[in-house]
C-alpha cells in the first residue's frame, strides 16, 4: 500500500493529446451522455429526496421509482408551444438558452473522472482531456454561462426576467470573488493548475501513527488542509449555481420565475439542463479540488486495486453524489436570503476571511520552508503579531447609541423648545367634548364606563407632566 | 494521429452547441402553433405589461457598481494565480511582493466598504 502504487495511475500532463481521434470522440459523447443524465436523474434525486424530507412519497409513478418522470417531462416539454413574446429581442431570445447549456456541459471537458484505464486496447486517462490551464476553463465555463442568464432575462422584454437576470448576474460575478480567491490555497498547495495534477497531489497525506499499532493515513484532501477555502468554495458555488438558499434570481415570490419567466418549450428545458449540469459540474470541480478527487476514502484504500482500473469512476459518483445530496439538503432546509443580506455575505464576509487566509497560508508555507534563517522566522511571527495588534487597535470600534427612554430623549431637549407629545398619546379632549361629557354624566354610569373617558383630566395631566 | 489536448474542448463546445442549437430549432417544429393575443404578450401576472422603455431602459445602479468592483477583485485574483502557482519556487522575496500587493488592495478594499460601495440598500 506505498505511494508509489497509487502514483503509477496517476496520469501526467504528458499523457493528454495522445488520443486516437477515435477515442476522443468516445470521450466526448461519454461526457455528453453523462450531462445529460446528471440532468434526468439529478431531477429525480432532488424531487425525491425534498419529497422525503417533507414527508411525502414523491415521484413514483413513471418508471420504477418513478425514475422516467423527468425524461417524460422532457418528451412532454418538446411538445409544447414554443411562445416568442411580442416584446423579446428575438435574435437573443433564441441564443440566451444555448449559452447556458454550452457553458455547462463544456465545463465538464476537464474533469477527471478517473486514473488511466484501457479503452479497447488503449491506455488513456478516464478524463475527456486536461491541459495546464484546466481550473481557468473551468472559471471560464461558470463565468461564461452569466451571460446566457443576463441575455435570457434582458431579451425577455419584460420586466420580471429583465430583475432576474441582474440579480443573478450581480449575484454570480460576486461569487465568483470568492470562489477563485478560495481556489488561490489550492494552486499554492498543489502547484499546479491542471485537474488531474491537483488530484494526484491529494494522494498522500501525512501518516497518524497511533501507538506504533494502527497505521492510520490521513488523507491528504485539501478539504481537511485548507477547511477555510473547502468552506469558502463550497458556500460559493451554491451561490454560483443560483441553487437555495441562494436562489434569488428565482425567487417565486418575488420575480415569478426569475429569467426564465418568458421561456417555454425546449428553451426552458435548456435553462433547467444548465442548471443541473452546473450543479452536478460544480460538485464534481469541488470533489476535484477539495475532496480528493476519483481516490478512494480511507477505509477502502486498504484494498490494494482501489485506486486502479474503472473502480475510481465508482468513488468518483459516490462524492459526487454525496454533494449533489448536500446540495439537496440545503434547499430542504434553509430558507432563502434576503438580497442584501445575501451581497453583505459575498462581499463583506467571504472575501475579507479568504484574503487574511491566503495571507496566512503563504506565511506559514514561507516559515516552513527550509531556507529560511531563524531570524527571518522570528521577525515574521514578530511582524504578524504586531500587524495583528495594529488591526485590532484600529479597528473601528461600533458603539450603539445608548439607547434612552422617552423621558431622557424628553430632558435631554434644549429648554424652550417644541414639546414632544408622548409614545402612548392620547390626544387630549378639547374644552368643548369635556364640557358635554361633563354633562352627559350621568346618563353614561349605567352604560359601563370606557377606561379614561370618565376622567377627562387624566391623560392631561399626563402629558403636561412630561413637558419641559 | 494525436490532437492537441485543447482540441477536446472545442469539441465537446461544438457537441454542446449542436444539441442546444438542435432542441431550440426542434421545438420551433414540434410544437403546436395557436395564435393568441394575450398569450405573446409580457407576464405580469395577468395585468396589463408595462411598456418596456426603448433600449431596455433604466437599472438601479447598484448592479453596475457590483459589476466595476468584480472586475477590479477578479484581476488581483488572476494576478494571484501565477503567483500561487509558482508560491513554492518565489519563496520570501514572493511572499513580501504578494503580501504588499494584497495590501494594496485591502486599501481599496476598505476604502470601497467605508464609502458605502458594498452595502446594497
Amino acid at each position: 500500500m506505498g505511494g508509489l502504487s497509487y502514483l503509477a495511475q496517476d496520469p501526467t500532463l504528458q499523457d493528454f493529446g495522445k488520443d486516437p481521434w477515435w477515442l476522443v470522440l468516445i470521450k466526448l459523447v461519454a461526457a455528453f451522455v453523462f450531462a445529460v443524465l446528471a440532468t434526468l436523474l439529478g431531477v429525480w434525486f432532488e424531487r425525491r429526496v425534498v419529497a422525503r424530507m417533507a414527508q411525502r412519497p414523491g415521484l413514483n409513478q413513471i418508471g420504477p421509482f418513478g425514475l422516467l418522470q423527468t425524461l417524460a417531462d422532457g418528451i412532454k416539454m418538446a411538445f409544447k408551444e414554443d411562445i416568442l413574446p411580442k416584446s423579446a429581442d428575438k435574435v437573443v431570445y433564441f441564443f440566451a438558452p444555448t449559452i447556458s447549456t454550452i457553458c455547462a456541459v463544456t465545463a465538464l471537458s476537464v474533469v477527471p473522472f478517473g486514473p488511466m484505464v484501457s479503452i479497447f486496447g488503449e491506455r488513456t486517462p478516464l478524463q475527456v482531456t486536461d491541459v495546464s490551464v484546466a481550473v481557468l476553463v473551468l472559471l471560464a465555463c461558470s463565468s461564461m454561462g452569466v451571460y446566457g442568464i443576463v441575455l435570457g432575462g434582458w431579451a425577455s422584454g419584460s420586466t420580471y426576467p429583465l430583475l432576474g437576470g441582474l440579480r443573478s448576474s450581480a449575484q454570480m460575478i460576486s461569487y465568483e470573488v470568492a470562489m477563485g480567491l478560495s481556489i488561490v490555497a489550492v494552486f499554492m498547495t498543489a502547484g499546479t493548475m491542471s485537474t488531474s495534477g491537483i488530484v494526484s497531489q491529494q494522494a498522500d497525506g501525512t501518516r497518524l501513527n497511533l501507538f506504533g499499532v494502527v497505521d492510520l493515513p490521513a488523507p491528504g484532501w485539501y478539504a481537511i488542509l485548507l477547511l477555510p477555502s473547502f468552506i469558502i468554495f463550497f458556500i460559493s458555488t451554491v451561490g454560483e449555481t443560483n441553487r437555495a438558499p441562494f436562489d434569488l434570481p428565482e425567487a417565486e415570490s418575488e420575480l415569478v420565475a426569475g429569467f426564465m419567466t418568458e421561456y417555454s418549450s425546449l428553451k426552458f428545458a435548456l435553462f433547467m439542463l444548465s442548471e443541473y449540469v452546473a450543479m452536478v459540474t460544480m460538485s464534481a470541480v469541488t470533489t476535484t479540488l477539495f475532496l480528493g478527487g476519483w481516490r478512494a476514502p480511507w477505509p477502502i484504500t486498504l484494498w490494494e486495486g482501489a485506486n486502479s482500473g474503472w473502480w475510481p469512476l465508482l468513488w468518483f459518483m459516490g462524492k459526487v453524489i454525496g454533494l449533489v445530496f448536500i446540495f439537496i439538503w440545503l434547499r430542504g432546509t434553509l430558507p432563502r436570503l434576503r438580497y442584501d443580506q445575501f451581497m453583505r455575505l459575498g462581499w463583506k464576509v467571504l472575501l475579507p476571511i479568504n484574503l487574511v487566509w491566503i495571507l496566512v497560508l503563504a506565511g506559514i508555507r514561507t516559515l516552513q520552508q527550509e531556507d529560511v534563517s531563524d531570524s527571518y522566522r522570528y521577525s515574521f511571527i514578530a511582524g504578524a503579531v504586531l500587524v495583528v495588534l495594529l488591526v485590532t487597535l484600529l479597528w473601528p470600534s461600533k458603539k450603539r447609541p445608548p439607547q434612552r427612554t422617552l423621558q431622557e430623549k424628553v430632558n435631554r431637549r434644549p429648554a424652550g423648545s417644541f414639546p414632544l407629545p408622548p409614545m402612548d398619546l392620547q390626544v387630549p379632549p378639547s374644552p368643548r367634548t369635556r364640557r358635554a361629557v361633563a354633562e352627559r354624566e350621568p346618563a353614561n354610569v349605567g352604560a359601563g364606563q370606557r377606561p379614561g373617558a370618565g376622567q377627562p383630566g387624566d391623560a392631561g395631566t399626563g402629558h403636561d407632566e412630561k413637558e419641559v | 494521429m494525436s490532437l492537441s489536448p485543447y482540441v477536446p474542448i472545442i469539441g465537446l463546445f461544438a457537441l454542446a452547441a449542436f444539441f442546444a442549437l438542435f432542441s431550440v430549432a426542434a421545438a420551433r417544429f414540434a410544437g403546436p402553433r395557436r395564435y393568441n393575443r394575450a398569450k405573446l404578450e409580457a407576464y405580469e401576472c395577468g395585468i396589463e405589461p408595462s411598456p418596456q422603455p426603448v433600449g431596455g431602459g433604466r437599472f438601479p445602479i447598484k448592479f453596475y457598481l457590483t459589476a466595476m468592483l468584480f472586475i477590479v477583485f477578479d484581476i488581483e485574483i488572476i494576478f494571484l494565480y501565477p503567483w500561487a502557482v509558482s508560491f513554492d519556487m518565489l519563496g520570501l522575496f514572493g511572499f513580501v511582493e504578494m503580501v504588499l500587493f494584497i495590501v494594496a488592495v485591502f486599501v481599496a478594499y476598505a476604502y470601497v466598504w467605508r464609502r458605502g460601495g458594498l452595502d446594497w440598500d
